[in-house]
């Protein structure tokens, strides 16, 4: 019997990211990444978790190596609560997010509630 | 000098450390090649008379952040006074291959490619020290890029003002709706950087926004 090919995508609860501090987040997600993995994260990332990951997938760029993410989320809600408002600080909701090595994940389309991406087994 | 004179100067520096209104940091953010240094070149062309950096087809030409401060534009019968960044485009990879895809040699290729990298991560640090941003976006190509949602949620957690330019509206495939309807929650102006079509709103918008 052939081994079966292919690639490996994990689907990562609300409930497991949250029992990470942000460092430990963006730690695990690029870990992921470069093994090859595909993730989805069903709450996604805080948009500072976002700006880190993108800040730390730049430091482990190397030249025929690794070469980035994809990273694709729908854009974030905003809660704007009374409450919220007289903190003057928004209640960012973010929503699934899909993140997969660069070389092997191509978003194809995407809108406000829909994300098409291609995953290649091929680098 | 004489002592009291010395004792004057050294308050009326103080006075002015204490109490002078710092200019509003104004970010330009967005993807390679959406068109923020040609923007940050007719802003600064427009009001100081000299430009911010060189432009080019090729992707992250801007890889250090530029800034210049007091620049100011008037506007709405007044006038505001601004520190304009002009930040390297943000991406979430960079592969020196596509820089070799335009013709540049392999070495060339990939140091353009680190100093890239170092480009995004400084951009993304001035976030952080940020009143508000114009998040160029070119209406030619899909709005939803993790780069334009990233910079907009940052935005917003922080409830900071955003402007949306939806730059290269010269070009004949260029749709500033499809803007406006992904991110109708903020102000958008559809604009030609290059050719300095609607420019003028941009700075109304600009005074509005941020004065």
């Amino acid at each position: 019997m052939s081994m079966m090919q292919g690639f490996q995508m994990d689907l990562i609860s609300e409930h497991r990211l949250a029992e990470m501090a942000p460092v430990e987040k963006v730690r695990f997600i690029i870990d992921e990444v470069r093994e090859g993995k595909i993730l989805v994260l069903e709450k996604g990332l805080s948009p500072a978790e976002e700006a880190s990951l993108i800040e730390m997938t730049m430091t482990l760029i190397e030249p025929d190596g690794f070469s980035g993410i994809e990273m694709e989320s729908y854009p974030a809600e905003v809660d704007t609560s009374i409450f919220g408002r007289l903190l003057k600080k928004n209640t960012i909701k973010s929503r699934l997010t899909v993140i997969g090595p660069a070389d092997q994940l191509k978003t194809l389309r995407k809108d406000r509630n829909m994300i098409s991406a291609l995953i290649s087994t091929h680098k | 000098m004489g002592v009291i004179k010395k004792i004057r100067r050294n308050f009326a520096d103080l006075f002015k450390k204490v109490f002078k209104k710092q200019n509003a940091r104004i970010g330009i953010y967005g993807p390679p090649n959406a068109g923020k240094t040609t923007l940050a070149n007719r802003i600064l062309r427009d009001w100081t008379g000299d430009a911010m950096g060189s432009v080019s087809h090729i992707a992250h030409e801007t890889r250090r952040a530029r800034r210049r401060e007091g620049v100011t534009i008037k506007a709405n019968g007044g006038s505001i006074t601004l520190d304009i960044i002009d930040t390297p485009g943000l991406a979430t990879k960079i592969d020196f291959h596509e820089f070799m895809e335009q013709g540049m040699d392999e070495n060339e290729s990939k140091r353009r490619a680190k100093e890239a990298t170092e480009g995004v991560i400084e951009a993304v640090k001035w976030l952080d020290n940020l009143d508000g941003v114009i998040l160029v976006m070119d209406a030619t190509e899909d709005p939803f890029t993790q780069v334009n949602v990233t910079v907009i949620g940052n935005m917003e957690a922080r409830n900071l003002p955003l402007l949306i330019a939806a730059n290269k509206v010269d070009l004949p495939n260029a749709s500033a709706s499809t803007i406006r309807d992904a991110f109708p929650q903020h102000p958008m102006v559809s604009i030609s950087a290059l050719e300095g079509k609607n420019i003028d709103t941009l700075y109304e918008e600009i005074a509005k926004r941020f004065g």
